[in-house]
C-alpha cells in the first residue's frame, strides 16, 4: 500500500514539473500551448543523445536538457509565439498543433521512431527499504529533486522581486505596464522558464515514461489535466493537482481491474472540474 | 483523313498504355508510417525496398511495383486506402497491415475484389479466418506463447503470474499460455491485463510481485518492452525470485541494445532473432544494416521480406497473373528458406507455419542479442489447430 | 405588426435566403456523385467529416462551448449504429435513427458539464468524457470488440435497394444526403431566434440572461441537437466502412474535427463543410505523396494558417469571390 503510495507520488512529481511550465504561461500570458509537451521532449532528447553519443553522465545532463530546452523556448517565443498573443484561443490550439506536428515529424525523421532508453548511473538503480517500506532509488530521487524544485519555484515566485513583478502581469497586464513592469521581458522570460522546466521533466522521465518522436501527443492530455485541475494562478494548484492524480491513477490502476483502473484519472478530472469549474486552486477574478 | 489518323493514334496510345499497365503488377502496401507503429510501418518498408533492391523489380516478365501508403493506424483510413488502390490503381495485392483492426478492416475487400491480403505485421490468430483470401508472412501470439509455456514448465516453472497488454494479440497470448500451462500440470496465479497505453508499469507490477509466482510471463508491443523491463528490474522482482518469460516482443531487435543490461538472461520465445545462426541471415542483417544506417532488422522487418518473396514467386508460378485465385492457390503451401528459418504456408489455413527458438538475452560482441538455444520446429498457430 | 417588428422580422428573413454561391456548392456536391468512381471513397470520408464539423460548429460557432472530446458522440453513433446492425437489423437508416438518439441522450446527460467554467474548464471536462467513454468502450470487448474492433457488421442495402459497392458510390450518396438534410435543419434554425439567442449568449452571457434569454436551457439544448448530429456523423462512418474501432473515440478524432473547424472558420455553417474539404484532401493528398513526412507539412500548413491569419484568408476569398460574382 504504502509502496503504491510512494509510486504515486512519484509520479504526480514528474507531472510536475512536466506541466507547471504550462500552467504558468496559460495563466500569464492567456496562450493555449498545446506544444508545450515538444520542449519535454526535446530535453528527453537531448539527454538521450549526450549520454549516448558522448558519455555524458546523467546528472550533468540535467541541467543541460533544462538550458537546451529553455533556449528553444527563448527563440521560438521571440520569433513565433509573440505573434500569436492576444490572438483567438482557437487560433493559438491551430498554431500549437502546428507546432507539435512540425515537431513531431522533424523528431521521427531525425532520430527514428524507436522508443528511446538510457542507462541510469548504478548509484540510482535499484530499491531500498526507507521506514519499512520498499522504495525504488531513482524514485525517491525524482521526489526529492522535483519536491526541491516546487519549494524552489514557489519560494521564487513569492519572494524575489522577479516573482513579484510575475505575479503583477498575470494579474493585470495592462496595469502592470503602465507601473514600468517590463512585461514583455518577463513574458519571455517566463516562457523560457517553463519550457527548460518541461525540458527537464523530459529528460527525468524518459526513464519512467519512455521516450519516442510521439511523446507530445501521447501526454499532452496528462500535462492538460494537471493545469486545469490544478488552476493556472500559481504554483501550489499544479503540485497538489499532479499528485492528486499521479496518487489516482497510480493507485487506481493497482486496486481496480486494468479495464476500470483506467478511468480513475479521468473521472477525478470531471469531478473536480463540476465542483470547482476554476481548477483547485483558483482565484475568483 | 485527319480524324482517322487522330483516331489511329489514339487507339494506339489507348492499347500501348493498357499493355504497359498489363506488364505491370502492382502490390498496394499499407503500413503504419506515422504514429505508434510507426517503427513497424518503417521496418517493413525497409524490408520491402530491400528485397527487391536485391531481386530485382521484374518478376516472370513482369514489371513489379509496389504502392506505399501510410494508414496512421486508423483502421477505417486502412480501408478506405485499400479500396481506393484496388479500385483506382487496380492492385493485384493488397500488402502490410500493422495492426490487428486495419487487417481486420480490409478483409472484406480482399473477399470482395478477390485480391489477396498479404499480411506482414499483425498477429492475431483470427485474422486468417476473416477472409479467404488473406495469407499470412508474420506470426501469431498463439505460436510464441504455447512453446514457452512448455519449455517452463518443463524447466522447473511451476507458478506463473501472467502479464499482458489489454488488447487482441495480448489476450491471445494470455490464453495460449494459460491453455498450455494449465494443460501441462502447471498453475497460473492471476492474469493481469496492462491498458494498451499505459505510461507507468509500476501498478501491475507490483501486483505481480504481491503474487510471489515462479515466473512472470510477459508480452507487450514492440516499444513497450524496454520500459517494462526496467521498471520489473528496478522494482527489484528479479531478485526476488521471480523470473522474467516473455514472447520476444518485449526484447524486439529494434531497441534491444539501447534497453542497457538490465536485459541480460530475459528468456523469451520469437520467431526470429538478429542473431540466428545461418548465411541467409547473416547477409540480411549486413545489407539491411548497411541500407537503413546502422538499424538492425527485427521479427517485423521478416514479415515484409518473406511476404515479398511469398509475391514474387506466386507470380513465378503463376507465369505474370494476376488472377487472384490463382495466386492465391500458388501461395498456399509454398515453402522457403527466410532469414529466420525453414517457414512454409499451411494451405489449409493460410497462416505461416514456422520454426519457434527459445532465447536468451547475451551480449556478443559487446550489443546485446536474443540468442536461439533451443529450437521447436513447424509450429503451426495453436489457437486454430486446436479448433480442428 | 409594429414597424420594429417587420424590420427584424425582414432582416431574419434576408439572413434566410439562399444565396448563389450556397447553390452553386450543393449543385457541385451532388453532381460529383456522377463523377466516374475512384475519388467517392474520399468524398464520403469528406462528407462524414463535414457532418461532424457542422455539429461542432453548432456548439462553438454559435454557443461558444468549445469542446475537445466531441468524439465521444461521434463514437456513441458509431458503436449504437455497428452494434444495431450486428445484433438486430442490417438496415442503415434504422440504425442511423437508434446512433442519433442514443448520441443525443449522451448529449442531454453530460450537457450540465459544460454549463459552467472557462474555456479551459469546458475544453477538459468534454476531453475527459470522451476519455471515459474510450476507456468504457476498452473494458466491455464482448460488446464493442474492444481494440480489435467490433467485427461481424453486414449492412444491409440502403432503402432496401442500393447495395453498398466497393466504389463507394452509394456510401457518397448516403452520406451526402444525410449531410444536406441535417444541413438545412442547422440553417433553419440558426437563422431563427433560436439560433439568434445562442450567438447572444456566446458574445456576452450576462447580458443574455438580462435580457431574458433562457441561458442554461438554450445551451442544454444546442448541445443536445450537435451531439445528435455527431452521432448521426458516426452512424455513417460506421455504416459505410462497416466496422467500428475504438478509433472513433480517441482524442485524435476530436482533434482532427476542432482543426477542420478552425480552418474553416467557426460561425458561419459552411465553415465546417470548407474546412473539412480542406483538411482531408490535404491530409490525403500529403499522405500520398509523402507517406512518411506528411505530418510535418500539415504542422507547417496549421501555423502558417494561424500566423496569417484566418480572417486575413478568409476575408481575402470572400473578397475574390465578391469580385467574380459581381462580373
Amino acid at each position: 500500500m504504502a509502496t503504491i503510495l510512494f509510486d504515486g507520488v512519484a509520479y504526480g512529481m514528474l507531472l510536475f514539473v512536466l506541466a507547471c511550465g504550462l500552467a504558468v504561461t496559460l495563466g500569464l500570458m492567456n496562450f493555449v500551448n498545446l506544444a508545450h509537451g515538444a520542449f519535454a521532449m526535446a530535453g528527453g532528447y537531448v539527454t538521450v543523445i549526450l549520454m549516448d553519443r558522448w558519455g555524458v553522465p546523467f546528472i550533468a545532463c540535467l541541467p543541460l536538457a533544462f538550458a537546451a530546452a529553455a533556449a528553444l523556448g527563448f527563440v521560438l517565443e521571440r520569433t513565433l509565439y509573440r505573434h500569436m498573443y492576444g490572438r483567438d484561443h482557437l487560433d493559438q490550439v491551430l498554431f500549437s498543433i502546428g507546432l507539435v506536428f512540425m515537431a513531431v515529424a522533424i523528431t521521427d525523421y531525425l532520430l527514428g521512431s524507436s522508443q528511446r532508453n538510457i542507462r541510469l548511473p548504478d548509484w540510482l538503480q535499484g530499491r531500498r527499504e526507507i521506514l519499512g517500506v520498499n522504495v525504488g532509488i531513482y524514485r525517491s530521487f525524482l521526489i526529492v529533486l522535483c519536491g526541491a524544485l516546487a519549494v524552489g519555484l514557489q519560494a521564487g515566485l513569492m519572494r524575489t522581486r522577479f516573482g513579484s513583478r510575475l505575479r503583477a502581469a498575470v494579474d493585470d497586464a495592462r496595469v502592470a505596464r503602465g507601473l514600468g513592469i517590463p512585461v514583455a521581458t518577463v513574458f519571455a522570460a517566463t516562457f523560457a522558464v517553463g519550457s527548460g522546466l518541461a525540458g527537464l521533466g523530459g529528460a527525468l522521465g524518459v526513464e519512467l515514461l519512455g521516450l519516442d518522436p510521439y511523446f507530445p501527443l501521447k501526454f499532452m492530455i496528462y500535462f492538460l489535466i494537471v493545469v486545469t485541475v490544478g488552476g493556472t494562478s500559481g504554483i501550489m494548484g499544479p503540485f497538489v493537482a499532479s499528485l492528486l492524480l499521479g496518487v489516482a491513477d497510480v493507485a487506481g490502476k493497482y486496486y481496480l481491474s486494468s479495464a476500470l483502473g483506467g478511468f480513475v484519472i479521468y473521472v477525478v478530472l470531471i469531478v473536480v472540474l463540476v465542483l470547482r469549474p476554476n481548477g483547485l486552486f483558483a482565484r475568483a477574478r | 483523313m485527319l480524324r482517322r489518323e487522330i483516331v489511329t493514334i489514339a487507339a494506339l496510345a489507348l492499347f500501348s498504355s493498357a499493355a504497359a499497365a498489363q506488364d505491370t503488377v502492382k502490390i498496394g502496401l499499407i503500413l503504419p508510417m506515422t504514429g505508434q507503429q510507426a517503427s513497424t510501418g518503417k521496418q517493413i518498408d525497409a524490408a520491402v525496398k530491400l528485397y527487391q533492391a536485391q531481386h530485382g523489380t521484374t518478376v516472370a516478365g513482369k514489371k513489379v511495383e509496389v504502392i506505399l501508403k501510410d494508414d496512421t493506424s486508423v483502421p477505417d483510413v486502412t480501408k478506405r486506402l485499400a479500396q481506393e488502390l484496388v479500385v483506382n490503381d487496380k492492385v493485384a495485392i493488397l500488402a502490410g497491415f500493422g495492426i490487428t483492426p486495419s487487417a481486420m478492416a480490409t478483409a472484406p475487400i480482399a473477399t470482395q475484389a478477390k485480391v489477396p491480403e498479404v499480411v506482414m505485421a499483425a498477429g492475431t490468430s483470427s485474422i486468417t479466418e476473416a477472409s479467404p483470401f488473406i495469407v499470412r508472412t508474420s506470426f501469431t501470439l498463439a505460436q510464441s506463447s504455447v512453446p514457452m509455456a512448455e519449455w517452463a514448465f518443463k524447466n522447473g516453472i511451476k507458478k506463473v503470474v501472467t502479464m499482458v497488454s489489454d488488447y487482441g494479440p495480448g489476450i491471445d497470448a494470455e490464453k495460449s499460455f494459460s491453455d498450455k500451462f494449465k494443460a501441462d500440470g502447471g498453475t497460473i496465479v492471476e492474469n493481469l491485463r496492462v491498458p494498451l497505453r499505459s505510461p507507468d508499469f509500476a501498478p501491475v507490477l507490483q501486483k505481480a510481485a504481491d503474487a510471489k509466482a515462479d515466473a512472470l510471463f510477459v508480452f507487450v508491443p514492440s516499444g513497450a518492452g524496454a520500459q517494462f523491463v526496467k521498471q520489473f528490474v528496478e522494482r527489484g522482482l528479479d531478485k526476488s525470485g521471480t523470473k522474467l518469460i516473455a514472447t520476444g516482443d518485449v526484447t524486439d531487435d529494434d531497441q534491444l541494445n539501447g534497453m542497457g543490461d538490465v536485459v541480460v538472461g530475459v528468456i523469451n520465445a520469437h520467431n526470429y532473432s538478429a542473431n540466428h545462426d545461418s548465411a541467409l541471415n547473416k547477409s540480411y542483417v549486413e545489407a539491411f544494416k548497411k541500407a537503413n544506417g546502422g538499424l538492425r532488422p527485427n521479427f517485423m522487418s521478416v514479415g515484409g521480406y518473406d511476404g515479398m518473396n511469398l509475391i514474387y514467386e506466386a507470380l513465378k508460378k503463376t507465369g505474370g497473373s494476376t488472377d487472384g485465385e490463382k495466386l492465391l492457390a500458388a501461395m498456399k503451401g509454398m515453402a522457403w528458406e527466410s532469414p529466420r528459418g525453414p517457414i512454409s504456408i499451411d494451405p489449409d489455413t493460410r497462416d505461416i507455419i514456422q520454426n519457434i527458438y527459445i532465447r536468451k538475452v547475451d551480449k556478443v560482441n559487446g550489443e546485446l542479442y536474443n540468442v536461439e538455444f533451443a529450437t521447436i520446429p513447424n509450429v503451426k498457430d495453436p489457437v486454430k489447430a486446436a479448433k480442428k | 405588426m409594429t414597424g420594429n417588428q417587420t424590420i427584424a422580422a425582414q432582416g431574419l428573413a434576408r439572413r434566410a435566403c439562399w444565396r448563389v454561391p450556397e447553390i452553386v456548392f450543393w449543385v457541385v456536391a451532388f453532381a460529383a456523385l456522377f463523377l466516374p468512381p475512384g475519388k467517392h471513397l474520399l468524398l464520403n470520408e469528406v462528407a462524414i467529416l463535414a457532418l461532424f464539423a457542422l455539429s461542432l460548429d453548432l456548439i462553438l460557432g454559435y454557443a461558444g462551448i468549445i469542446s475537445l472530446g466531441h468524439a465521444a458522440f461521434f463514437g456513441a453513433g458509431a458503436y449504437a449504429a455497428g452494434l444495431l446492425c450486428k445484433f438486430v437489423t442490417p438496415d442503415p437508416l434504422a440504425g442511423l435513427l437508434v446512433a442519433i438518439a442514443a448520441a443525443a441522450l449522451l448529449g442531454l446527460l453530460t450537457s450540465f458539464l459544460v454549463l459552467r467554467g472557462s474555456d479551459l474548464t469546458r475544453l477538459m471536462v468534454t476531453l475527459g468524457v470522451a476519455l471515459v467513454l474510450h476507456e468504457v468502450a476498452n473494458a466491455l470487448p464482448q460488446w464493442t470488440g474492444g481494440a480489435d474492433g467490433l467485427q461481424g457488421m453486414v449492412v444491409g442495402p440502403l432503402l432496401g435497394r442500393f447495395d453498398f459497392d466497393l466504389y463507394g458510390r452509394t456510401a457518397y450518396a448516403y452520406s451526402l444526403a444525410t449531410l444536406f438534410v441535417f444541413f438545412l435543419l442547422a440553417r433553419r434554425i440558426v437563422n431563427a431566434p433560436f439560433g439568434l439567442s445562442l450567438m447572444a449568449i456566446r458574445r456576452n452571457t450576462l447580458r443574455a440572461s438580462a435580457l431574458g434569454v433562457p441561458v442554461n436551457r438554450r445551451l442544454v439544448a444546442v448541445y443536445t441537437l450537435a451531439a445528435a448530429y455527431a452521432g448521426a456523423a458516426g452512424a455513417l462512418l460506421a455504416q459505410t466502412t462497416a466496422y467500428v474501432s475504438l478509433e472513433v473515440l480517441e482524442f485524435q478524432r476530436s482533434a482532427d474535427v476542432l482543426l477542420a473547424l478552425i480552418i474553416g472558420g467557426a460561425g458561419w455553417l459552411y465553415g465546417g463543410l470548407a474546412g473539412a474539404i480542406v483538411f482531408k484532401i490535404l491530409q490525403d493528398t500529403l499522405s500520398s505523396n509523402a507517406p512518411q513526412f506528411w505530418m510535418f507539412w500539415m504542422g507547417l500548413f496549421l501555423v502558417v494558417l494561424a500566423l496569417v491569419g484566418r480572417e486575413r484568408l478568409s476575408g481575402g476569398m470572400r473578397g475574390l469571390l465578391a469580385r467574380v460574382i459581381r462580373r
